[in-house]
């Protein structure tokens, strides 16, 4: 046993009886628990997950209230918050409700309820006790529970964005960005980035970028878009902006913007004609049934 | 300038105080520019005008909030949206709405280029107060 020094033997005292409430002779608390909490997830966590996990919490549990822990957040309970981490995080990512992972802990709480019929007015007093603890261990197991699953949507925003921008090479020396839907400042960005990028990694001189897919180009958009055209023009290439819908048009004009001494083209199909001719590229029709 | 709104519908209230505000809103002015009939290119003007006015709100006026609902005047509907930061105000009206003029690093457009995208645009601003910019886009 742990030094816990001489003016905490109440508190070693209440150690005890909370340690003796979770580790009964000839009761076998752990596979109660983990009986319970199988009920509820209805097979969607196997039984032996289940009492690996719960065993493991169960265990470090009894360790940290043995060494006077009081509190979820108490140094004692740092093996039980790293477990109770990891369980939480495996169920969000698996795609369990708050209430299905948080349910592991509070479980526990029906196991011990007995005492409270059949124990001492000792053994009652400790379970009031631990069952604060407990709820402090659920709730952390809810906010955990949160916190990954606003990891898990933020990256599936990011990746979405990287998806939603594709940069295409249309032809050796030719790509192309088909921008669609709302461009927002943070997306106009990644895009012209990854421009850039695949200019330099495809060795292209021509680049197209077409709008056909937007619904609306502000200032913002607009200076975007300008800025990326003359960082290309520095870097040796040269953009076309195609698919201005007349709509996009009269706003861009309204607004005052000046797309001056840019290439626009009405579709992508004149742009891609375009960027062929300035590569060198002759495009010549086959007569019918010439090889 | 108070807008006329319609008399059966209030106008609903959105908070500006993040880039994905200034999205939720141009989506939202496209919806209320549906169902008031307004032509493809007067969408596509009053929701860049808004867009326009929602990221001086939140960018100059450090967040705020847009009034955006139906209106009516002389059996005519339009569109009005009401734009409105506590925020530093704007000294000077006459530069702030010079073509070209910014005091960060824009273009300069957003604000005089929204009064040409719309019908009607009021801007009231006092300096440390915060600035108010009403627009609405009436269906032709
Ligand atoms: N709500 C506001 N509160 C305080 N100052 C404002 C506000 N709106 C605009 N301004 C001032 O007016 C100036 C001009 O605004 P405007 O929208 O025309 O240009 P900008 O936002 O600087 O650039 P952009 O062309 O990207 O819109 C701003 O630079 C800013 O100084
Ligand atoms: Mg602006």
């Amino acid at each position: 046993m742990t030094d816990v020094g001489g003016s905490h033997v109440a508190e070693q005292g209440t150690a005890v009886e909370l340690v003796g409430l979770l580790s009964v002779e000839g009761r076998d608390v752990a596979g109660e628990w983990v009986k319970q909490v199988a009920g509820t997830l209805k097979g969607r966590v196997s039984v032996a997950e289940l009492s690996r996990e719960l065993g493991e919490l169960h265990e470090a549990l009894v360790q940290a209230l043995g060494q006077g822990a009081a509190d979820v957040h108490d140094e004692q309970m740092s093996e039980v918050r790293a477990l109770l981490t990891e369980l939480s995080r495996n169920r969000a990512r698996q795609g369990f409700s708050p209430t299905e992972t948080a349910v592991g802990v509070f479980a526990l709480k029906q196991v011990l309820e007995p005492v409270l019929q059949d124990g001492t007015s000792e053994e009652i007093r400790a379970f009031g006790r631990l069952s604060r603890v407990l709820d402090g261990l659920g709730l952390f197991t809810i906010e955990t529970y949160t916190q990954t699953r606003e990891e898990l949507i933020s990256a599936q925003a990011e990746q979405l964005m990287e998806l939603s921008t594709p940069v295409v090479r249309l032809w050796d020396g030719v790509i192309a960005v088909p921008l669609v839907g709302t461009l927002d400042s943070a997306r106009t960005q990644v895009v012209m980035e990854k421009l850039l990028q695949a200019l330099v990694e495809t060795g292209s001189e021509q680049a197209i970028i077409d709008i056909t897919g937007v619904p609306a180009v502000d200032t913002q958009v607009a200076q975007h878009l300008l800025k990326t055209i003359v960082a290309a023009r520095l870097m040796g290439a040269e953009c076309t902006v195609s698919g201005i819908r007349p709509q996009i048009a009269q706003t861009i004009v309204a607004l005052g913007i000046e797309f001056d001494g840019i290439v626009t083209k009405a579709s992508l199909a004149d742009a891609l004609k375009l960027a062929l001719r300035k590569s060198g590229v002759e495009m010549v029709a086959r007569k019918a049934g010439q090889l | 300038m108070t807008a006329p709104w319609l008399p059966d519908e209030a106008p609903q209230i959105y908070a500006i105080t993040h880039n994905r505000d200034v999205v939720s809103i141009r989506q939202t002015i496209r919806v209320l520019a549906q169902r008031c009939r307004l032509s493809l290119v007067d969408q596509t003007k009053m929701i860049t005008a808004a867009s326009e006015l929602a990221r001086n709100t939140l960018v100059y006026g450090g967040g705020g909030a847009v009034k955006a609902g139906l209106v009516e005047k002389d059996g005519r509907r339009g569109i009005a949206a009401l734009f409105e930061d506590s925020g530093p105000g704007i000294a000077d009206v006459n530069l702030a709405m010079t073509d070209g003029w910014t005091s960060g690093s824009g273009l300069g457009l957003g604000l005089s280029g929204a009064r040409r995208l719309v019908d009607e645009f009021d801007l009231v601003t006092e300096v440390g107060v915060g600035t108010t910019v009403t627009v609405i886009k009436w269906a032709r």
